[in-house]
């Protein structure tokens, strides 16, 4: 899996996206006219109501479903390709953890369907293991395991072959409070530390803002990229952070964004 | 600790039948109990002289003696006997059907044209009673040991006795291999895996808690098969022969039909037994199961 | 593809696919029979079986009639006893004790192994043995989804009848009842075939000299293959029959089940 060439490449470029569903009653245009660049080991959150097309793009880009319209590439390549060499990792709401195998063999499902020899599946899961904080929990069942243990493995799993872009399809939604803000801070350090692209799909504005360094913002209706707005926080994404003014400005500034008042501040700090 | 208690209330519930069946006996009228006018009565409960119903210790005394007079074996070995051997050609029975009813829902699973097309077929084909079948199958199996193959004639059994067993294995390994949720799929999809690998790793052993309950029907299908055929072509030495034969020397020897009627319900039991040992071996492929 | 061309395209493969199959099933009968006159014996022509029936469909029809009836007689005897009997194993916990393994041990047997028992103590000219195995046959999937069924009701439907001061009467009237119907159906679905099947296969092992099952036996032993094969068809006739039957009476009860 060749990684080196995917930092001289955007993650992901879109320009012109459209998907269009055949439903009962006519046709559903889910995304329209999507342009949206994602550079090398960027965090960019997609927000928005029900209906706005944030999921349906994070599907394009992972190849689950085709577009309608425009480009899409993926480290330069076409998502059906980028799929196919396996470029990104993806984690869902629910976790999705395989019941009958133990947190180890879930970790290692990617790595067995791409052959990879024993002895490196083992030294990888171990180290993945280890960056969720969850070395001692590997023979455990997914049942013996709370939400947010299981979330932690998925996310492991997404990052067993290494790849340089994450989709996260609100991985946190189901988790309580507490839970949610642990792992936030778990996927900063993560994704720091990889270096991975995240594309992060969420509708909390406040762990959008926590997270990102750019949040995007949609509206349904149909689904479309209505605003993008700067995080200015790299490298300062601790506990701290959450009780800053500055946090809360930002978080004003998404909302503002979601709730269509123009957003044409000049910098007030 | 819950499985003892439930096979102590169902030893409770047979000595409730047994009790029953002699205070029946004791009590009930002597000519049974007939509904309806002269000419067209209708026998409602049984007589009760002892030839009718035998007393339950007369049955078993009857297990103990000789099967039929003098130096033959107790009637309880010759059941024995006879039940192991209906066992074995009902195990090869419920191979071949499972090995049948698998391929035909991984087939149909796979393409929802066969699905369409067969599944109709397959459930109709249990209607068409079994019994109609045994002489073709006889008598494909003599034809070809005539031509120098080999078809023993418990086979012809066996292959009769696989039809009823296929049936529940294709439609529940069918659901099963359908059963993943969307996330597993799309996770799969994400991973490039191909049809086989996505079959493999996810679709068979999510299918493991729909597939155990059909192996178990088809286990005792497969009985029920192998003794109902047994008794079409008349195979010697099987229960379903001794089960007719003994039914015939009823009014001289009452007790003798319990028996192999008893080697037949206990060969239903080891059957479904036996796949509930299986089970056990799968048991981490049932974790996440709803309790149904 | 789309969800809606998907479901239409299926609507009509539905009925076209089946029936290719069947045609071919039976182009391939006929070829191997008629055409390549390799058939083994005991398996005739679809033609000659056609033929017979015709001819002989009087009897055909008497034959079908006892048969039918028994196991009429025995799903509704065994429906009758599922419904009672869990009804009591639901209200008490020492019955539900006492029957679950009983019904566990009963669906694994082969049911029809009593049938010559049945017929010692009846007599050997009563339908009794027949009937009381189709009933058999019939109790066990109508008790273990009538069953499910009583105990399918959600907490928050009981909460809410609850909460309403509502009776135990009305409760079951009310949710208990129209929560079980589907599966009481579904049940019913199961066990009509099985009745079917049963009653004709009990005849197999002694009683009366009429029904579909003894008239395939004799046939089928004295070589007169067309013609027991057309008794094979009237059998089919009866299942598919009860089939459709108890299956269009659980469309309609799942129409609105709290699912």
């Amino acid at each position: 899996m060749e990684h080196g060439r995917a930092d001289a490449v955007h993650a992901v470029e879109a320009s012109g996206v459209g998907k269009v569903f055949a439903g009962r009653a006519g046709e559903v245009v889910a995304l329209t006219d999507v342009d949206l660049t994602v550079r090398a080991g960027e965090f960019v959150s997609l927000i928005g109501p029900s209906g706005c097309g944030k999921s349906t793009l994070l599907r394009l880009i992972a190849d689950l479903d085709g577009a309608s319209s425009g480009a899409l590439t993926v480290f330069g390549k076409p998502a059906h390709q980028a799929r196919l060499d396996q470029d990104y990792g993806i984690a869902f709401q629910q976790a999705g953890l395989l019941p009958w195998r133990t947190v180890a063999e879930n970790i290692a499902l990617p790595l067995e369907l791409h052959r990879v020899g024993r002895e490196q599946r083992r030294a990888r899961v171990a180290e993945l293991a280890e960056l969720v904080h969850l070395g001692d929990f590997v023979d455990r069942h997914p049942d013996q395991l709370s939400g947010g243990m299981q979330q932690r493995v998925a996310i492991a799993r997404a990052l067993a072959a290494s790849p340089k872009l994450l989709l996260m399809d609100e991985p946190f939604g189901a988790l309580d409070e507490m839970t949610r803000e642990y792992l936030q801070s778990e996927l900063t350090r993560i994704a720091a530390e990889t270096g991975a692209a995240v594309v992060f799909v969420t509708h909390s504005i406040p762990e959008a803002v926590f997270l990102s360094d750019r949040v995007v913002v949609m509206s349904p209706r149909p689904g479309r990229i209505t605003d993008i707005v700067e995080m200015p926080f790299a490298g300062e994404r601790d506990e701290a952070l959450r009780e800053s003014p500055a946090y809360f400005e930002r978080v004003t500034a998404v909302r503002e964004a979601l709730h269509g008042a123009p957003v044409e501040r000049a910098n007030e700090r | 600790m819950r499985r003892w208690r439930a096979a102590g209330w169902g030893a409770v519930g047979i000595l409730v039948l047994a009790a029953a069946w002699e205070l029946y006996k004791l009590l009930g009228p002597a000519q049974g109990l007939v509904v309806g006018a002269e000419g067209s009565e209708f026998l409602l409960l049984p007589r009760t002289h002892d030839r009718a119903m035998p007393h339950l210790w007369e049955m078993g005394a009857r297990l103990l003696a000789p099967t039929s007079g003098g130096d033959t074996p107790p009637l309880i070995v010759t059941v024995a006997g006879a039940a192991v051997t209906t066992l074995g050609t009902a195990a090869v029975g419920w191979l071949l059907g499972v090995l049948v009813g698998g391929l035909l829902a991984m087939l149909m699973q796979r393409s929802r044209l066969a699905e369409l097309g067969l599944l109709p077929w397959i459930v109709v084909s249990q209607t068409v009673p079994l019994i109609a079948f045994a002489p073709v199958v006889n008598s494909i199996g003599t034809q070809l040991e005539r031509g120098g193959g080999v078809w023993p004639q418990w086979f012809s059994v066996a292959v009769i006795a696989s039809y009823l067993a296929f049936f529940p294995v294709a439609i529940g390994l069918l659901q099963g291999l359908r059963s993943p949720d969307a996330i597993h799929r799309d996770l799969m999809r994400s991973y490039a895996a191909g049809y086989w690998q996505t079959l493999i790793r996810l679709r068979l052993p999510a299918a493991v808690p729909h597939l155990l309950p059909a192996l178990r029907l088809a286990a005792a299908n497969a009985v029920l098969g192998a003794v109902v055929a047994e008794v079409s072509i008349g195979l010697r030495g099987g229960i379903g022969r001794m089960l007719i034969q003994l039914a015939g020397q009823a009014s001289s020897d009452p007790a003798a039909p319990w028996g192999p009627t008893f080697g037949a319900i206990a060969l239903g039991l080891v059957a479904a037994g036996s796949v509930a040992l299986l089970a056990l071996g799968l048991k981490n492929y049932r974790r996440g199961e709803e309790t149904v | 593809m789309s969800a809606v061309t998907a479901g239409a395209r299926d609507g009509w493969l539905r009925v076209a696919a089946p029936v290719a199959v069947g045609v071919l099933g039976l182009l391939l009968w006929i070829l191997v029979v008629d055409v390549l006159e390799a058939a083994p014996r005991m398996l005739p022509s679809p033609t000659a079986i056609a033929e017979e029936l015709v001819l002989r469909s009087g009897i055909i029809a008497e034959d079908m009639a006892v048969t039918a009836t028994n196991a009429l007689l025995g799903l509704g005897v065994g429906a009758v006893a599922a419904l009672v009997l869990a009804g009591l194993a639901v209200a008490s916990r020492p019955v539900d004790g006492m029957l679950a393994p009983i019904v566990a041990a009963i669906a694994v047997v082969p049911i029809v192994a009593v049938t010559p028992i049945l017929n010692t103590m009846f007599g050997a000219s009563s339908q009794f043995g027949r009937v009381a195995v189709a009933a058999l046959a019939a109790f066990v999937p109508i008790f273990v989804n009538v069953l499910r069924g009583l105990r399918q009701t959600r907490p928050v439907h009981r909460d809410l009848l609850r909460a309403s001061a509502a009776t135990g009467w009305q409760r079951f009237r009310v949710l208990t009842l129209p929560t079980a119907l589907p599966y009481l159906t579904t049940g019913l679905r199961i066990a009509g075939s099985l009745a079917v099947i049963s009653a004709l296969v009990a005849e197999y092992f002694g009683g009366p000299a009429d029904g579909i099952g003894t008239a395939i036996a004799t046939y089928a032993k004295s070589g007169r293959a067309s013609l027991a094969w057309a008794y094979v068809a009237g059998g089919i006739a009866i299942g598919l029959l009860f089939f459709l039957v108890t299956a269009l009476l659980e469309r309609l009860a799942t129409r609105r089940s709290p699912q």
